[in-house]
C-alpha cells in the first residue's frame, strides 16, 4: 500500500496508517506530511470542548450525520485522556458515534492524550493535516472532557464550540477563567433536561461582560440525544466561518496555524534531542553534580542545549 | 515518541455478556495499550470498519453466546476485503475446544477460554504484535 | 438479649480474650487475624458475641416468620409446609427439543418450569431476521410465534405447572402468547401460575437484552401490572433481579441495594401511573444470586427481606402485609463455576444452594457442572437437580425455620449488609432514582469497578479459585458437551415461511395496526398484543411496531 497516494485518494486504511505514523513520531509520518502538505488548507476545522459528559461526542456524531447527509466528507478526531500511570487509555468517545461510524463519507479516529495536558494529543494538529489532505471538507476535533486549562483546541480549530450541560452551574462559574474566552459559540446541550434556560442565561450574562468585538458568540440550546437544534449549530458555525472570511480573520488564523505546525514539530524535535542527550552517560555524571548541588539545572540545560544544537 | 499497541475489544452478534470484555479492556489499558471498546451487539461489518479506521494492531473478539463460528470468520473476511491483513485477530469466551481448529483455519490467531489469567493474554499480545514501528 | 450487667461482664471477658489472641502468631492460611473482609468489603472479625448484636431488638428487627419485617422468612412454616420450587432454567434449540427437556425435568421431580429463550427471541427478533444468523437456538429456545409456543408446551398442563419465563423487553408479547395458548386450551388467564422476568432496568445495567428506551419500557411494564392485577391474580408480573448484576460482577451489598432500588423505581412508576400500591405489590417477586461466601449470602437474603418490608411499609405506606413480603427465586452463581476441573462445580453449587435454602428462598435453580463449557447436558442437569433434592430431603436444614437466625455472626452480618445497602439506596435516591442512576451510568460503573477488583484479586492470587489459580491439574477429563445444530437458522426460516403462508394476513395487519394505535396512545397494550399474537402475528412483527413508535435504546458503554 502506498500510504501517501492512498491518503491523497482518500483511502481509509491509508489515512488510518498515516495518522498512526505521525502519532508514533515515525519518520515516515514526517515524510508523508512533507508530501501532502501542499494539498491541505481546504478543510474547515471545528473544535469541540467542554466539561466531561456534556455530550460532546453525541453532538459530534449528530453534526457529522447532518453534514454527511448534505454530501460533505467529515473527518473526526476524538481525544480521550491516557492514564498517567500506565500510558494506556480506553478511548470511549467512539461508542457514542456508532450510528455514523459506518456512514459513507465519515471517518472517525480516537486518540489518547499520551501525556499532553492541553486536552489534545501533541500530534492532533498533524492528524488534522492528514484528514485535510485526504479531502475531508469538515474536520471535527473533540477534546477530552475539559475543565479550564484544556484550551489547546483553540490552536487547532477555526471555530471552537464549547459544549455544556445544565445542572453544571458550579462548573460554569469555574469555567469563566479559561474556556469562556475560547468559545466562538456555546452549546447548552441536554436541553431536554431541566435547567437549560437558566444555564443559557448565565452564559449570556457572562459573555456580556466580555470585551469581544466583531463576533458575538451565540448561545444555543440543543439536545444532541434527541437530535433537536443540531442544524442551528451548523448554521452558527457557518456564520462564524463567513465572519472569519469577511473580516480577514481566517487568513490571520491560517498564518497562526502554519506557525504552530512548525512550532509543534520543533518542539517534538527538541524534546527528542534533549532526551537523547539526557540519557548519555556523560550527562549522567553532570546530572549527579546537580543532585549533589555542585551544579544547577540551568547550567546543565545550557550545556545540553548547546550540544544538541551543534550536533544537528 | 513511543509506539503504542492499539486494541479493538469487540462484541460481535447479539451476545450481551460483557463482563469479560470490559475486564479485558481495562487490563489492556493498565498494560499501557490504547483500547477502543465497541459495546455489545455489533455486526462484523461495524467491527471491521472500526478496526480499519482506528488502525488497531489487535482485534479482540469476545463471544459467549455460541455464535463464534458464524461471526469470527466473517470479521476476518471483511478485514481482508478491506486489505487489513496485518492485524492480529484473537478470540475468546465460551468456545468449545473442538471449534478452535476451525477458527484458527479462518484467521483467528488464538482462542482463550474462561479462567485464562489476564497476564497470559497481555503477554500473548505483546509477543505477537509484529507490525513494524 | 442479655441484660446490662452480663453484657458488661462479657465485654470485660472479651477484652481479656482478645489480648490473648493478639499474642497468637499469624495464622497459617495467611489471613491475618485483623484483616479479613467479605466480597462487599465488610470486615469479618475472628469471633462474634452478644456484644456485636447489642443494639438488635428481636421484635423490631427479626420478628416471627410470616410476620413483619419478615427477616426470618415470609411464611410461618417455611419448608415444613412445602419445599421451595425446584426450577431448572432450561431451553435450547427447537421447541420440540425443549419440550422434551421440560418433560424430562418434570419426570425427574422438578416442580416448576423455567424457560430460557434464545437471543433473537429475547431481543424481539424472529428466527429469520438476518441478525439471527448463528444465534438461533444457541442459548435458549427459539420462539417466533404462537405456533411455536403450541409445540413448546405440548402435553404440559398449563393450569397445573407454574411457568417462569426469562423474558424482558418483549415480555408483554410472550405473556400474550401464553395467555392466548391457554385460552385455546380452555384455560382462563386467572388459572395461570408463573412469572415473567419483565425487569428492564437490570437489562440496561447488567444483562443487555434491552430494546426500547427507559420511558416506554416502564410504560409497557405498567401496562402488564395493570392488566395482570385484573386478569391474572396468581401471576408474578415481574422478577426484580439482582442475579444478573451480581453475575456482571457487583458485590453482595450492591446486589441488594441495586435490586431494591430497581424495585423502588417500578413501584414509583406504577403509582405515578395511577395504580394502587396494594393492587400490584403482592405480585412483585425478586431474583437473587447465591454466591460463594456462604454466611454472607445467608445474611444478604435476610437483609433484603427486612429492607423490602420496611421500604413498602415506611416509604410506600402499603397496607396489605402481602405487599411487604419479599418472595424470591435464587440461582447459584454461574460466574464462580470453572471450566477447569468441572466436577468441582458440583461442590460449589451445593454450598451455594445451601446458602439459598438457609436464606429462605422460594424457588431455586442450581447450575450444572458444565456451566463454563456449554449449555448443560441432561446428565449434568440431573446432578444439579439432585443436589437440591438432597438438601431438601436429606440434610435436615429444612426442619426448622431460619436455622441461622440468632447467630451472632449472621445477625451482625445481616445488619451490616443492610446498613451498607441503605447508603447506596440513599445515593441512588440523590441521583433521582434507579432510572436516572442507570441513565448516568452510575450503577454500571459500580458494577464494573467491583468486577475488575474481583478479577484483580484472582489475578494476584489473593482470592483463591480452586483448580484455576491454585491446585491446578493438567489432565482434562473428556466431557460430553451440548452441541446445537448449526443449521437451525435455515430450518427455522422455512418453518416460519410456512407458518406465515398459512395465516390470514388481513387479520394480522389489522391487529398490528391496533397495537400501533395502542402504543401511540395510552390504552393498555396487553389486549391489542394478545389479539395480534392470537392471529399469529410474530414476535418480531409486534416488536417492530413498538420499535417504530418507541424508538430504540442506545447504551452508554462507559468505563
Ligand atoms: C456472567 C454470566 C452471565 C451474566 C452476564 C453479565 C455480563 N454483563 O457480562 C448474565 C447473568 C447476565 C448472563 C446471562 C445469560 N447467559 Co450467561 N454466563 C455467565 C457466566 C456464568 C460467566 C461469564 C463471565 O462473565 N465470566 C467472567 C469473565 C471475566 O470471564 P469470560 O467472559 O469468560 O472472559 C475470560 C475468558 O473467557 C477470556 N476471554 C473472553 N473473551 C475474550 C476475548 C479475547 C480476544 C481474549 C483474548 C480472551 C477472552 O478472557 C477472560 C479472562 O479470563 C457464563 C458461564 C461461565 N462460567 O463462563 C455463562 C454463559 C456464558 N451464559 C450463558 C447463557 C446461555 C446466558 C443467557 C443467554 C441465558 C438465557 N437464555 O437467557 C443469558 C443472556 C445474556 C445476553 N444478553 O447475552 C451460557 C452460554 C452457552 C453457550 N455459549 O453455549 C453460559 C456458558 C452458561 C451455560 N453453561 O449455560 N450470563
Ligand atoms: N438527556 C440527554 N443526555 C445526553 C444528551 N447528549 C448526550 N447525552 C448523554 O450524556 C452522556 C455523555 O455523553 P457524551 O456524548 O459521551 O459526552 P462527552 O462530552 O463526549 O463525554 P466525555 O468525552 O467523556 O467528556 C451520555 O450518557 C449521553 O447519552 C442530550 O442531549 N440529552
Ligand atoms: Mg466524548
Amino acid at each position: 500500500m502506498d500510504v501517501t497516494q492512498g491518503v491523497l485518494a482518500g483511502d481509509t486504511r491509508a489515512i488510518a496508517r498515516a495518522i498512526t505514523w505521525v502519532e508514533n513520531g515515525d519518520s515516515r509520518g514526517a515524510e508523508l506530511i512533507r508530501c501532502v502538505y501542499g494539498s491541505t488548507g481546504r478543510a474547515y476545522i471545528v473544535g469541540l470542548t467542554g466539561s466531561p459528559g456534556a455530550g460532546k461526542s453525541t453532538l459530534v456524531a449528530r453534526l457529522a450525520g447532518l453534514l454527511a447527509a448534505k454530501g460533505h466528507k467529515v473527518g473526526i478526531l476524538a481525544v480521550d485522556p491516557s492514564s498517567p500511570f500506565s500510558g494506556g487509555a480506553i478511548l470511549g468517545d467512539r461508542v457514542r458515534m456508532f450510528d455514523v461510524a459506518l456512514a459513507r463519507n465519515v471517518y472517525i479516529r480516537s486518540m489518547g492524550t499520551r501525556g499532553a495536558t492541553g486536552g489534545l494529543n501533541r500530534t492532533t494538529r498533524l492528524a488534522v493535516r492528514i484528514l485535510d489532505a485526504a479531502g475531508f471538507d469538515w474536520i471535527l476535533v473533540e477534546t477530552v472532557g475539559a475543565g479550564q486549562s484544556e484550551v489547546d483546541v483553540h490552536d487547532v480549530a477555526y471555530t471552537t464550540v464549547v459544549v455544556m450541560a445544565p445542572g453544571m452551574g458550579d462548573d460554569i462559574q469555574a469555567m469563566k477563567a479559561g474556556i469562556m474566552e475560547i468559545g466562538d459559540l456555546f452549546v447548552i446541550n441536554k436541553a431536554d433536561r431541566e435547567g437549560a434556560d437558566r444555564a443559557a442565561t448565565q452564559i449570556e450574562s457572562i459573555l456580556q461582560l466580555s470585551m469581544a468585538t466583531g463576533w458575538h458568540p451565540p448561545v444555543l440550546k440543543v439536545s444532541a440525544e434527541q437530535n433537536t437544534g443540531v442544524d442551528r449549530v451548523i448554521e452558527a458555525i457557518e456564520q462564524h466561518r463567513s465572519y472569519l472570511v469577511q473580516s480577514g480573520q481566517l487568513d490571520v488564523l491560517k498564518v497562526r496555524m502554519a506557525k504552530l505546525d512548525v512550532l509543534e514539530i520543533l518542539k517534538a524535535r527538541l524534546v527528542d534531542m534533549t532526551k537523547t542527550q539526557l540519557d548519555r552517560p556523560a550527562v549522567q555524571a553532570e546530572l549527579n553534580k546537580v543532585v549533589n548541588r555542585q551544579s544547577d539545572p540551568y547550567t546543565l540545560a545550557d550545556s545540553i542545549f548547546e550540544q544538541s544544537w551543534r550536533k544537528t | 515518541m513511543e509506539q503504542k499497541i492499539r486494541v479493538l475489544v469487540a462484541k460481535p452478534g447479539l451476545d450481551g455478556h460483557d463482563r469479560g470484555a470490559k475486564v479485558l479492556a481495562r487490563a489492556f489499558m493498565d498494560a499501557g495499550m490504547e483500547v477502543i471498546y465497541t459495546g455489545i451487539r455489533r455486526t462484523p461489518e461495524q467491527i471491521a470498519e472500526v478496526a480499519v479506521q482506528e488502525d488497531v494492531d489487535v482485534v479482540a473478539l469476545s463471544c459467549l453466546s455460541g455464535a463464534h463460528n458464524t461471526l469470527f470468520p466473517r470479521v476476518v473476511d471483511l478485514l481482508r476485503q478491506k486489505g487489513a491483513n496485518d492485524m492480529l485477530v484473537m478470540g475468546g469466551g465460551v468456545i468449545p475446544e473442538e471449534d478452535v481448529p476451525f477458527l484458527k483455519e479462518h484467521g483467528i490467531s488464538e482462542v482463550f477460554g474462561p479462567g485464562t489469567p489476564l497476564a497470559t493474554i497481555v503477554e500473548y499480545i505483546k509477543t505477537h504484535v509484529t507490525r513494524e514501528a | 438479649m442479655d441484660d446490662r450487667e452480663s453484657l458488661e461482664r462479657l465485654k470485660a471477658a472479651k477484652l481479656r480474650w482478645q489480648q490473648h489472641v493478639d499474642k497468637v502468631p499469624e495464622g497459617k492460611t495467611g489471613k491475618a487475624y485483623s484483616d479479613c473482609a467479605t466480597s462487599s468489603g465488610i470486615d469479618v472479625s475472628l469471633l462474634y458475641t452478644p456484644e456485636d448484636v447489642e443494639e438488635m431488638d428481636y421484635m423490631h428487627d427479626l420478628g416471627f416468620p410470616g410476620e413483619y419485617p419478615y427477616t426470618r422468612g415470609y411464611q410461618a412454616t417455611m419448608y415444613r409446609g412445602r419445599l421451595w420450587t425446584m426450577r431448572q432454567y432450561a431451553g435450547f434449540a427447537t421447541v420440540e427439543e425443549s419440550n422434551r427437556r421440560y418433560k424430562y425435568l418434570l419426570n425427574q421431580g422438578q416442580t416448576g418450569l423455567s424457560i430460557a429463550f434464545d437471543l433473537p427471541t429475547q431481543l424481539g427478533m424472529d428466527a429469520d431476521h438476518p441478525l439471527s444468523e448463528g444465534e438461533v437456538g444457541k442459548v435458549g429456545v427459539s420462539v417466533s410465534s404462537l405456533a411455536d409456543l403450541e409445540v413448546l408446551f405440548d402435553g404440559i398442563p398449563l393450569d397445573q405447572v407454574s411457568t417462569s419465563m426469562t423474558i424482558n423487553a418483549p415480555a408483554a408479547v410472550l405473556l400474550a402468547m401464553y395467555i392466548a395458548l391457554a385460552r385455546r386450551r380452555g384455560i382462563s388467564a386467572d388459572k395461570l401460575n408463573g412469572t415473567i422476568q419483565n425487569d428492564i432496568l437490570k437489562e440496561y445495567s447488567a444483562r443487555g437484552t434491552y430494546i426500547y428506551p427507559p420511558a416506554p419500557s416502564m410504560r409497557i411494564i405498567n401496562d402488564i401490572f395493570a392488566y395482570c392485577s385484573r386478569e391474572m391474580p396468581n401471576w408474578n408480573t415481574i422478577s426484580i433481579s439482582g442475579y444478573h448484576m451480581r453475575e456482571a460482577g457487583c458485590t453482595a451489598v450492591q446486589e441488594v441495594a441495586f435490586t431494591l432500588a430497581d424495585g423502588i423505581a417500578y413501584v414509583d412508576a406504577a403509582i405515578k401511573a395511577g395504580l394502587d400500591i396494594d393492587s400490584f405489590a403482592s405480585r412483585l417477586s425478586f431474583f437473587f444470586n447465591a454466591h460463594n461466601n456462604l454466611l454472607e449470602e445467608v445474611a444478604k437474603f435476610r437483609a433484603a427481606r427486612r429492607m423490602w418490608a420496611r421500604i413498602m411499609k415506611d416509604r410506600f405506606h402499603a397496607q396489605n402485609p402481602k405487599s411487604m413480603m419479599l418472595r424470591f427465586h435464587t440461582q447459584t452463581a454461574g460466574c464462580t463455576l470453572t471450566s477447569q476441573q468441572p466436577d468441582n462445580n458440583v461442590v460449589r453449587v451445593t454450598l451455594q444452594a445451601l446458602a439459598a435454602v438457609l436464606g429462605g428462598t422460594q424457588s431455586l435453580h442450581t447450575n450444572s457442572r458444565d456451566e463454563a463449557l456449554s449449555l448443560p447436558t441432561e446428565d449434568s442437569v440431573r446432578i444439579a437437580l439432585r443436589t437440591q433434592q438432597i438438601i431438601g430431603y436429606e440434610s435436615g436444614v429444612t426442619d426448622t425455620v431460619d436455622p441461622l437466625g440468632g447467630s451472632y455472626f449472621v445477625e451482625s452480618m445481616t445488619n451490616r449488609i443492610e446498613e451498607e445497602a441503605w447508603k447506596y439506596i440513599a445515593r441512588i435516591d440523590d441521583l433521582g432514582g434507579a432510572v436516572k442512576a442507570i441513565e448516568r451510568g452510575f450503577i454500571q460503573q459500580e458494577i464494573q469497578n467491583s468486577s475488575y477488583q474481583y478479577q484483580m484479586e484472582i489475578e494476584s492470587g489473593k482470592k483463591v479459585i480452586v483448580g484455576v489459580n491454585k491446585f491446578q491439574a493438567h489432565d482434562k477429563p473428556a466431557m460430553n458437551l451440548t452441541r446445537i445444530d448449526p443449521t437451525l437458522y435455515e430450518k427455522r426460516h422455512e418453518e416460519l415461511a410456512a407458518m406465515k403462508a398459512r395465516r390470514d394476513m388481513a387479520k394480522v395487519e389489522a391487529a398490528l395496526a391496533r397495537v400501533r394505535a395502542a402504543a401511540g396512545g395510552d390504552e393498555n397494550l396487553m389486549p391489542a398484543i394478545i389479539e395480534a399474537v392470537d392471529v399469529y402475528a410474530t414476535l418480531g412483527e409486534v416488536c417492530d411496531v413498538l420499535r417504530s413508535v418507541f424508538g430504540e435504546y442506545r447504551p452508554d458503554a462507559s468505563f
